[in-house]
């Protein structure tokens, strides 16, 4: 057999890797998308006192570090059985807003926007963030280093710092927002994030869907896969992001669960490889059925597309709008084209500068009764949040001090980790045919299925989104190389 | 010649009373196991609880902290100080795998010979029963001059 | 040549990526920083090619920043070589300088840990207790994974540092004194941390009294703590007079105690029994009893006193259980 292995130059510093194994006919036979690292929290969690979990956990991940927080911090109100003020949950639901400022800009500007705003097929050399700001002009460089900035400085006004924020408590929040001058500070941002929120949807419209070839792209690439999909939604079925129900549907769109996140171990399992040091998620009713899509297949899928899959609008009236027009164009729900979560995205990001000007408008936010001081014996929670890139689980057990005794989480991109594995498969397979000659452009291409997902293996791993520089070794039936190409 | 285990015991102790009651024991003599090791301080409250942690990592398989009686310390109140840390460095300890049988504060005047050998005996049997610590074994991290080169090929 | 760019390399071992969002974190900053250096390795923002690394000249790089902890065989193998390949080697951020909080690990071993996460974790499914292995048959040919230690190290207790970056992550202004002290040659002697040189509490706005005293310990959930007064006097396990200065003590600023992220004071002997003599001396109680109960409501000295720091303390882990 001859074999084509794909492999990272970064395979010797624990970046994800991937190997694409071509038979002799010379189709591909297999692809393994691995995770070459693993840091063991939930070990050392144990003996830990709850309260410091929220502040421990998050350096799984410093690229999500705000969802980890929350998710922790949510998890001990739920060992303490303990509900925080109305004011503490909106200061959180801030928080967790502008983290998404952050995450969404990074992802969607430094690297998403290359492959659309310079095209898939462009010269890996200039493929990048600094070759998107020589296309679209250096104003708009400067406007999304600011918004990113602003996102940033909203976590660190809330949680004393961007990363690695320290205000969660069991029961509310650290610091109350009421210095009228941080108020108006954030009034500011809201304003300018609304606006910036907006220029990017309509440079998405403009670049991307003014462009036929990129439609067809997304909507008929080799990126297409009928998955189940999880997502939160509100009581009126929109999209949530830090607080509410989750609800799975399959890729018919029918709704196939609808449950308490708290009640995760009902519906969600997860199962290990030899050759990865990330679990796989699944649908725990139907079973891990390996790499195969379908509906006899536990594979799921979560992130920005998920999300509004499950959904049937977005809470804020801009971001609503997008949403119907985001359906309209791509056919409907549930839409199956990976590539679309950059659009999702985009929405999603849209939403949350809304929310961010909704929340710091609100006559409660600067109310300073932000805690609520638990009184019951602490005994076992669950905190789920939508981190950016998916469902967050952290699910901790104490015994009566509140002493730590098992520690479960399940990461973002951890859910995504099959589906990304068969989106890499599926592409290598569409893209390389027999005697195809495998150039750089379509080692971009299959690069583009993961980066659809924005995998963070920050938390898996640790490197930061869609970065994945890799090497792509022809070899011979012994082993020998024959050809290689790195990028 | 015995195979019984000889642990090694370090007294962190005050100079003006610990030491000194120790000093009468040896003058008087009166026997004490000969498995302590005394290294003496000016007053309790000197003794850095990372004096106790360097004892056992370099040998020791217990540690005796010892010093004047409350109300007796020449520095007024440094041996307040060391009853203070002491309750959560031995849980600091029993968290690290060091049981705290290995560790032991006495106050122990000048005059008290009889009970420095009497509690160097009783926690030198106790140890001696809890068998080696032998630190740099059991917690050795791994040298990594010789792990194994990573597999790259 | 005296106008030859400084050649920059950022690389991250265990990292959490933090350290690099810290570094983008400067914002505009980032252009003066690239005017003043090549940046030739950033895996967070420009394409890496091992290859490339490999094939720079013994010293050819002015300084690498290399934040993240060595747990695995890739990692090592990655601060060798770039020790090899850079004149200055700077361990930036705390799992660099100390281990950092994946540091807590060394708490455990490697079969301890996968028995955890692979074996007993509420939603693991894996009835034949399958592990990952560091090289595997599959049927269309070989798997290779890292080797996961059984350790958890600094960056010095594998290689030699020149500089020492602390903070989890770094503010961006001690990056920018790092950096600013780089590119215009004036570093300190090596050997040096690049932060205060006094404690946290030195630059808290609290007010803290002459002589402190604690009556009670709290958690931070257990009471609403006075917004002026010293954490710590306050009964919460503030880590402030223990640890060096240099992010301008943020934690206290939100009504959260300090648990140390900027390491060590100089000269310090171990970072957890600094704490512990920290926050117990001060107690209020003179009688054995008294004492005993108090502290005994400090649950966990050893994870919050070593919470960034316990690969490089004097007792260095907990015995592995083989
Ligand atoms: S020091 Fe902190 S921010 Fe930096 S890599 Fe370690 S955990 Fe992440
Ligand atoms: S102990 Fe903490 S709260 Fe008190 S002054 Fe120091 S840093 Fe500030
Ligand atoms: S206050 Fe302490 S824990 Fe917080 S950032 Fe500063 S040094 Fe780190
Ligand atoms: S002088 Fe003996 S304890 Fe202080």
């Amino acid at each position: 057999m001859q074999t084509i292995t794909v492999d990272p130059i970064t395979r010797l510093e624990g970046h994800g890797k991937f190997d694409i194994f071509i038979n002799d006919a010379g189709e591909v036979e297999n692809v393994y998308f691995q995770i070459p690292e693993l840091r063991g929290i939930e070990k050392f969690c144990e003996g830990r006192p709850v309260e410091e979990l929220p502040r421990i956990t998050q350096r799984a991940c410093g690229v999500c570090p705000g969802p980890h927080h929350l998710a922790g911090t949510k998890a001990c109100d739920g060992v303490y059985g303990v509900e925080p003020p109305p004011a503490a949950k909106r200061l959180r639901e801030l928080f967790h807003c502008a983290h998404y400022v952050h995450s969404h800009i990074a992802h969607f500007y430094a690297l998403a926007a290359p492959d659309f705003v310079l095209g898939p097929h462009a010269d890996p050399t200039t493929r990048h963030v600094l070759g998107v700001v020589a296309a679209v002009g250096l104003e708009v460089g400067g406007a999304v280093i600011k918004a990113r900035a602003q996102g940033q400085r909203i976590q660190a006004i809330l949680g004393g710092k961007a990363t690695h924020a320290v205000c969660g408590i069991p029961g509310g929040m650290s610091k109350a927002l009421t210095n009228p001058a941080e108020v108006d500070e954030i009034k500011r941002i809201a304003d300018d994030l609304v606006g910036f929120g907006q220029f990017t949807l309509k440079l998405f419209d403009d670049v991307v869907l003014g462009n036929n070839a990129y439609v067809d792209l997304i909507v008929n690439g080799p990126y297409s896969m009928r998955s189940y999909y999880m997502g939160m939604v509100d009581d009126a079925g929109r999209v949530a992001l830090y607080d509410g129900t989750l609800r799975v549907i399959d890729a018919d769109g029918n709704e196939f669960a609808r449950f308490d996140p708290r009640k995760y171990l009902d519906h969600i399992a997860e199962h290990v490889e030899p050759w990865s040091y990330l679990k796989f998620p699944y649908l725990k009713n139907i079973g891990w059925k390996g790499l195969t899509v379908g509906k006899d297949s536990g594979v799921y899928r979560v992130a920005p597309l998920a999300r509004l899959n499950v959904a049937n609008g977005m809470a804020t009236p801009i971001a609503d709008s997008a949403y119907r027009k985001f359906f309209a164009t791509l056919g409907g729900r549930p839409v199956h084209a990976t590539l679309a979560n950059h659009w999702a995205r985009v929405i999603e990001l849209m939403h949350v500068c809304e929310r961010i000007q909704e929340l710091i408008h609100h006559p409660g936010i600067s109310d300073p009764d932000v805690r609520a001081i638990p009184t019951a014996t602490p005994n076992e929670g669950v905190g789920v949040v939508e981190a950016p890139r998916g469902t967050l689980f952290h699910h901790y057990k104490t015994d009566d001090r509140g002493i730590v005794t098992r520690c479960n989480m399940l990461v973002a991109t951890g859910n995504n980790n099959a589906a990304i594995c068969m989106s890499i498969r599926d592409a290598a397979r569409g893209l390389i045919k027999p005697g195809t000659e495998v150039s750089q452009g379509i080692l971009n291409m299959i690069e583009m299925a993961f980066r659809a997902y924005d995998p963070c293996f920050g938390c898996a791993t640790h490197s930061l989104p869609g970065e994945m520089p890799m090497e792509v070794r022809v070899r011979a039936a012994s082993g020998k190389v024959v050809r290689s190409f790195i990028r | 010649m015995s195979d019984r285990f000889e642990p090694v015991i370090a007294v962190l102790c005050c100079n003006w009373c610990t030491y000194a009651g120790a000093d009468l024991a040896g003058t008087a003599r009166m026997k004490y196991a000969p498995n302590v090791r005394l290294l003496r301080v000016m007053c309790s409250g000197r003794i850095d609880p990372a004096f106790v942690l360097r004892a056992f990592a370099e040998g020791a398989d217990g540690v005796l902290i010892a010093g004047c009686h409350p109300g007796d310390c020449h520095y007024i109140n440094g041996n307040l100080k060391t009853m203070r840390r002491f309750p959560q460095l031995k849980t600091m300890l029993a968290q690290f795998g060091i049981e705290p049988a290995r560790v032991r504060l006495e106050w122990i005047s000048a005059s008290e010979g009889d009970v420095f050998v009497k509690v160097a005996n009783e926690m030198t049997g106790q140890v001696r029963a809890l068998g080696p610590l032998n630190w740099k074994v059991r917690a050795a991290v791994e040298p990594v001059s010789g792990l194994a080169e990573h597999h790259a090929g | 040549m005296a106008d030859k760019k400084l050649q920059f390399a950022i690389y991250w071992a265990a990292s959490c990526g933090g350290c690099d969002v810290a570094i983008l974190d400067v914002n505009e900053k980032i252009l003066d920083i690239a005017a003043a250096a090549d940046i030739r390795l950033w895996p967070v923002a420009m394409d890496f090619k091992y290859k490339d690394v490999e094939g720079w000249a013994d010293g050819e790089i002015d300084v690498c920043l290399f934040n993240g902890a060595v747990r695995n065989s890739e990692q090592l193998h990655l601060a060798r070589l770039l020790r090899r390949k850079c004149k200055v080697m700077v361990a930036f951020g705390a799992c660099a300088c100390f281990g950092g909080i994946p540091g807590l690990a060394n708490l455990h071993d490697r079969k301890s840990i996968f028995e955890a996460v692979y074996g007993y974790t509420a939603s693991t499914v894996n009835p034949e207790g399958t592990t990952p292995q560091p090289h595997l048959k599959v049927p269309e040919g070989e798997l290779t994974l890292p080797v996961f230690f059984d350790d958890v190290y600094s960056l010095s207790q594998v290689i030699p540092v020149e500089y020492y970056v602390p903070g989890c992550p770094p503010t961006p202004d001690t990056i920018m004194t790092a950096v600013t002290a780089i590119v215009t040659g004036s570093l300190p002697p090596p050997g040096a941390t690049v932060a205060s040189d006094k404690s946290v509490c030195h630059d808290c706005k609290r007010k803290k009294s002459d002589k402190p005293t604690i009556k009670r310990f709290h958690r931070p959930f257990e009471i609403v703590p006075d917004p002026e007064q010293c954490l710590l006097e306050q009964g919460f396990t503030c880590m402030g007079s223990a640890s060096r200065g240099g992010c301008g003590a943020l934690c206290p600023a939100v009504n959260m105690p300090c648990r140390g992220c900027y390491g060590p004071m100089p000269g310090s002997l171990d970072p957890g029994a600094d704490a512990l003599a920290a926050m117990t001396s001060i107690l209020a109680a003179s009688d054995d009893a008294t004492v005993a109960a108090e502290t005994a409501r400090l649950l966990d000295p050893l994870g919050t006193f070593y919470r960034f720091t316990l690969p490089v303390s004097v007792l260095g882990r907990a015995p592995k259980a083989s």
